[in-house]
């Protein structure tokens, strides 16, 4: 199957879970992490996951970090990695 | 990382605190194939054929919305010119016109859109009798609906100036005005493109496809902070900042516009390299003059600026789509910009000063608000002098006023219309001018070839 990959980004006030309760879901839909970065900036939680959707849902995934990142207090995107692609390589 | 943290941060940077979104994705659809002599035919098929051809366009628009993670903030369909139907009419092609306009009202409706453009005609050489009707019945037609959008080619570089129908126009808007927001779905064109995404002024031109997508791209707030982060640069490197940005804004388009066509089974047409302000504070193309150093739009420079502006955009967006057309510079519309409204306010910018901005920059006068008591005759000079400057410039330019209340009063439009200060016009008459009538014969360089 072709990859089809999507980016998370996560960014809010750092606490203890938040990486837990965003790779739970993605194990639980058998959505394959590849790349994974992370920093906390002056308490200011930022994770990027590049993930490969592989047949997975993207609505649904989204509304289950959707769900979950209200639940942390983290503002939570996902978006096709295309539009990355499309403005920063040519 | 196939992207770096800067890269991918960026880009949610521009859209969710710059603005930065998908103005438009406008559906062209040929209805020459509705034609008949009956126009309750007329406009059973024009009906049927939107709602079926158009009917997943804002479906498929939020779904990519999702995808992507990028606003499309509307979806609006573009028709063939309805002058063209209404020459086959056996019966009154006006009241026939009037007809029409409620069937597209009826079917923008229900494919859930809230503009339809293309109550338009194209008279730069001359009348026929369905545009001779429509033009007639525009006034009626604008007031009894609510998504219909109407423009008229009036001039073009090949043709010259038809004064005949820049008289009409005039008048038209006169009558048009006891509903200001009437005139805001009004445009008189020169050189009007045939692929433009954008209302009022959208129609499906001669030459389209049987369906096609175009889309407008937006991004004032972006270029705005790219502006505001390079304030000791000199202005050739601030140009090379601004066309590095204006890339990634059309790539950006560039991959709606082709998913959306594919979705749809259509051709993708063109990306719109416009930069198209909103009154939200920020995304505001007065502000980038601003940020460029100007104290207020409208102080002397301000052409220069935008001269520098709409070619830097012009200039990244080709490099980043394949296909670029519509009217592709930047709009200066009053009441849409706040930044721009508030320079009128102040005294910084008046109409003489917008009618020189409209030579470095496509659109033109676009939603000037101009006192209610201003002779049909004086807006149809307004109309002419901004028809001169397409024509010899060989570019697209474009009037939209409205005339309502009186100087110093401020009107409101609502929504992405916006507000306006009303503006002055020159007491002297030009009424003897207009009214002789005739066409502005084409200038010399139309003869090309």
């Amino acid at each position: 199957m072709k990859k089809e990959r999507a980016v998370i980004t996560v960014n809010g006030a750092d606490h203890p879970g938040i990486v837990a309760a965003i790779t739970k879901i993605l194990a639980d839909m058998g959505i394959n992490i590849e790349d994974l970065s992370q920093t906390v900036v002056q308490d200011l939680f930022t994770m990027i996951v590049i993930v490969d959707l592989r047949g997975a849902d993207m609505i649904e995934l989204q509304d289950k970090l959707n769900k979950a990142g209200a639940k942390q207090g983290v503002q939570i995107t996902v978006q096709h990695e295309d539009i990355f692609k499309y403005m920063h390589r040519v | 990382m196939l992207f770096s943290t800067e890269e991918i941060l960026e880009t949610i940077r521009m859209i969710t605190t710059e603005h930065l979104d998908i103005r438009t994705v406008t559906l062209g659809i040929n209805l020459q194939g509705c034609a008949s002599d009956d126009v309750d035919v007329v406009s059973k098929r024009i009906h049927d054929k939107i709602t079926s051809v158009a009917g997943r366009l804002v479906p498929e628009a939020d779904s990519i919305e999702s995808k992507y993670g990028i606003p499309i903030v509307n979806k609006r369909v573009a028709v063939t010119p309805i002058a063209t139907l209404l020459d086959s009419i056996a019966d009154d092609a006006t009241h026939a016109g009037i007809k029409i306009a409620k069937s597209l009202d009826s079917a923008a409706k229900s494919v859930g859109i809230d503009f339809i453009g293309g109550y338009s005609a194209l008279v730069h050489k001359g009348f026929t009798r369905g545009s001779t009707a429509l033009l007639n019945s525009i006034p009626k037609a604008l007031t009894e609906t609510e998504t219909v959008c109407s423009s008229v080619n009036v001039a073009s570089t090949k043709s010259g100036i038809n004064m005949d129908a820049v008289v009409k126009m005039g008048e038209i808007i006169k009558s048009a005005s006891p509903k200001p927001i009437n005139c805001a779905k009004l445009v008189t064109f020169a050189n009007a493109p045939p692929d433009n995404p954008f209302m009022a002024g959208a129609f499906h031109g001669a030459g389209e496809p049987e369906s096609v997508i175009n889309v407008g791209i937006s991004g004032p707030g972006v270029i705005r902070a790219v502006v505001e982060q390079a304030e000791n640069v000199d202005l050739g490197t601030l140009a090379e900042n601004i066309k590095r940005t204006a890339f990634k804004i059309a790539r950006v388009g560039e991959l709606v516009g082709r998913e959306m066509a594919s979705r749809l089974g259509v051709k993708f047409g063109i990306i719109d390299l416009s930069l198209a302000p909103t009154p939200t504070k920020g995304d505001s193309v007065a502000n980038i003059l601003e940020a460029m150093g100007l104290e207020r739009c409208g102080a002397h420079g301000s052409t220069a600026a935008l001269a520098l502006l709409t070619d830097a955009v012009k200039k990244g967006g080709a490099m980043a789509s394949s296909y670029v057309g519509g009217l592709s510079g930047a709009f200066i519309p009053v009441s849409e910009d706040v930044g721009m409204a508030e320079a009128v306010a102040e005294g910084a910018i008046n109409l003489d000063k917008l009618e020189a901005m409209s030579s470095v920059c496509s659109v033109g006068l676009d939603m000037v608000v101009v006192p209610k008591d201003t002779p049909a005759e004086t807006i149809s000079a307004i109309i002419a002098d901004e028809c001169a400057i397409g024509v010899v410039n060989n570019k697209v330019t474009g009037v939209r006023i409205i005339p309502t209340g009186k100087e110093g009063d401020y009107v409101e439009f609502g929504g992405l219309l916006g507000g306006s200060p009303v503006l002055s016009v020159r007491r002297f008459s030009s009424a003897k001018f207009v009214r002789r009538g005739g066409r502005i014969p084409a200038p010399i360089q139309s003869l090309t070839g």
